[in-house]
């Protein structure tokens, strides 16, 4: 393999590798296969899918600034609650549409993501921390407060929402939505595949790795996180969404602290700074929690906070290591495939 | 009005001894450090077993809500935190959340969820007029404590030996253990003091601030407000902070209670727009 690619000029290798990153694996494939094979069997675990689906949403949705951009973000929940209310107060004024109410949670979250992005882009680290902690705190605070439009600590009320595409009703079992909220992370994971591949993301991992060079070899830093972030905005806007319409209810709990701090756990368990690791960390935590949930109910937090302790001694690095030498040994096939290209 | 004022600089007095510690740990050291209250709710804790449990009269369960958080303070930081200090903030904002998620599911399992309440001695209980001000007398005895506390703090960073040490190791580890300087014991003892006034806060903060299991995360944001506003490059923009904050929370609760913490948040994303090092940042670092 080396000694063809090497005959190539430079640019033709680069774009020869390029391409390989970004061309499907068998993995993909079967993955979303199965998934949406999920959606025949287990009827019982719908609901607990659906909410995993969501989660991944906006643990990808993270994963764009996080991972693929660098920046540390203690507020995303700001988005995600918003774009609950959005579709909250929507339905409640009778406007129950699940699609539109997406796209118009997408829209409010990425408006709020536009603004605020200018602030995220001054100072430090701790500047950004602050500030996307101080904009969720904000926004807590206002949900919280404005009782006669989101109905304050008790929550919103009288959601009424209807029929996906006007054919499919969410039923008790949960199906609807977890085909309803797996569809909706299957598209934005196929145009965010498009995009991280494209220069756009070859941009913002410049940007994360080494800001002054990657300003140095003319990419306008500022513009390209301004739109990361919009673009992580609209995203958390519409899992916050989907969540409100899947459960038929929006309360103060979707712009919690709690919310930024777990779905950053869920990104860094299943890996930042690649699509498919937001999945596979709402995959892990989701069921890590239930079944810890089980056997102490009201504990729970304590083990995830060990869990996370360990990880970050353990040294996250050398965790994906392990993780995929063992990937490779449960799957020498796919390994083979992989090394054979 | 001026009763207000007073309510409000005591409890950013108390804002102040909760926080400095992490003004240290952050502003100095550079470590983002999201558990600094569980610190302080484990001082409260602490006053309110002794109280309740042991008969311990408040004014001598504040030495011991000091030392104790101080110990835990030290064995974490050899144990645990000492493997963090060079690591990217994402780690280090990772582990303290866990730290923290911990520290609040523990006390929940120890403690129970309720909120405690700390019973006063009979000498610090209502209040008194001085020239027209009504004055708590705990509020009194508030400002009292922790002016002698900031006021030593001042002077021991900038007076002391140990103070010079610690601003050497901070400003350049390599060249500090160069000189000399025992840069891990100089952290760890700062850490540990830290710790400790972070419990003599909460300890002090229980009657003020409430105290249940979920302290940690409810006042995160203050003491984190305090340190960014105040800037990180000394003790004295952290005090200034902590006043402010201190001030505009007791009087817009007080004035307009409609909009909540809602003006401390907008106030502080102002301020961090117009100065993101901060506003008492000395230039050019």
């Amino acid at each position: 393999m080396t000694d063809i690619t090497s005959s190539l000029p430079p640019v033709a290798r680069a774009g020869r590798f390029l391409a390989g990153e970004a061309r499907w694996s068998w993995l993909e494939i079967g993955f979303w296969v199965v998934a949406f094979g999920l959606a025949f069997f287990f009827r019982s675990n719908h609901l607990l899918f659906a909410e995993i689906a969501i989660l991944a949403l906006f643990a990808v949705s993270l994963d764009i600034i996080l991972g693929y951009a660098g920046i540390v973000s203690l507020g995303h929940a700001a988005f995600f609650g918003l774009g609950a209310y959005t579709v909250g107060i929507m339905a409640r004024s009778g406007w129950g549409d699940p699609l539109t109410g997406l796209a118009a949670a997408g829209v409010t979250a990425g408006i709020l993501g536009f603004f605020t992005s200018f602030l995220v882009l001054r100072g430090s680290d701790l500047t950004r921390l602050m500030i996307t902690l101080g904009v969720a705190s904000l926004l807590h605070e206002t949900a919280n407060k404005l009782d006669w439009l989101t109905g304050g600590a008790d929550g919103l009320q009288g959601m009424m929402v209807g029929p996906v595409l006007g054919r499919f009703s969410f039923d008790l079992y949960g199906t609807t939505a977890y085909v309803y909220a797996l569809s909706v992370l299957f598209v934005v994971v196929l145009g965010l595949r498009i995009l991280v591949h494209s220069p756009f993301g070859h941009a913002l991992r410049a940007i994360r790795d080494n800001p002054l060079r990657a300003r140095a070899i003319g990419i306008p830093v500022n513009r390209r996180l301004i739109a990361a972030y919009t673009l992580a905005a609209v995203i958390a806007g519409i899992a916050g969404a989907l969540l409100a319409q899947t459960s038929g209810f929006a309360s103060l709990d979707v712009l919690e602290f709690h919310r930024s701090a777990d779905v950053m756990l869920v990104l860094v368990i299943g890996g930042s700074g690649r699509l498919y690791g937001g999945i596979l960390g709402a995959i892990v935590f989701r069921f890590a929690q239930d079944a810890i949930s089980t056997i102490t109910p009201q504990y729970w937090q304590f083990w995830i906070g060990m869990g996370l302790v360990i990880l970050v001694l353990a040294g996250r690095d050398r965790l994906e290591t392990v993780g995929r030498k063992i990937v490779g040994r449960a799957l020498p096939w796919i390994a083979n495939k992989e090394a054979a290209r | 009005m001026l009763t207000i004022l007073f309510d409000g600089i005591s409890t950013g007095m108390l804002l102040f001894v909760l926080a400095c510690g992490l003004a240290v740990t952050l502003g100095l050291m550079n470590f983002v450090n999201l558990a600094h209250g569980a610190f302080a709710m484990v001082g409260g804790y602490v006053t309110v077993i002794a109280m309740q449990r042991f008969g311990v009269p408040f004014l001598a369960t504040l030495p011991l809500a000091f030392l104790i958080a101080a110990a835990i303070g030290l064995v974490l930081e050899r144990t645990l935190y000492v493997h963090l200090y060079g690591r990217s903030h994402l780690d280090q904002v990772m582990f303290s959340i866990g730290l923290v998620f911990m520290a609040m599911a523990g006390m929940d399992w120890f403690m129970g969820s309720s909120p405690q309440n700390v019973i006063l001695p009979e000498a610090l209980k209502g209040r008194f007029d001085f020239a027209g001000i009504g004055i708590g007398r705990y509020r009194l005895f508030l400002v009292v404590i922790c002016g002698i506390l900031a006021v030593a703090l001042q002077l021991t960073l900038s007076k002391t030996r140990f103070g010079s040490r610690l601003r050497a190791a901070v400003d350049d580890q390599r060249v500090a253990r160069g000189l000399g300087i025992r840069v891990q014991t100089i952290f760890a003892a700062t850490f540990a003091v830290g710790s400790g006034l972070a419990g003599l806060g909460g300890a002090l903060g229980a009657e003020i601030l409430g105290l249940d299991p979920s302290f940690p995360v409810k006042y995160m944001v203050f003491f984190l407000i305090v340190v960014t506003v105040g800037g990180t490059s000394s003790i004295v923009g952290p005090f200034l902070a902590a006043l402010m904050l201190g001030i505009a929370d007791v009087g817009s609760k007080y004035y307009v209670p409609e909009l909540g913490s809602f003006v401390i948040y907008a106030v502080m994303i102002a301020v961090l727009i117009v100065r993101p090092n901060g506003l008492f940042a000395r230039p050019g670092r």
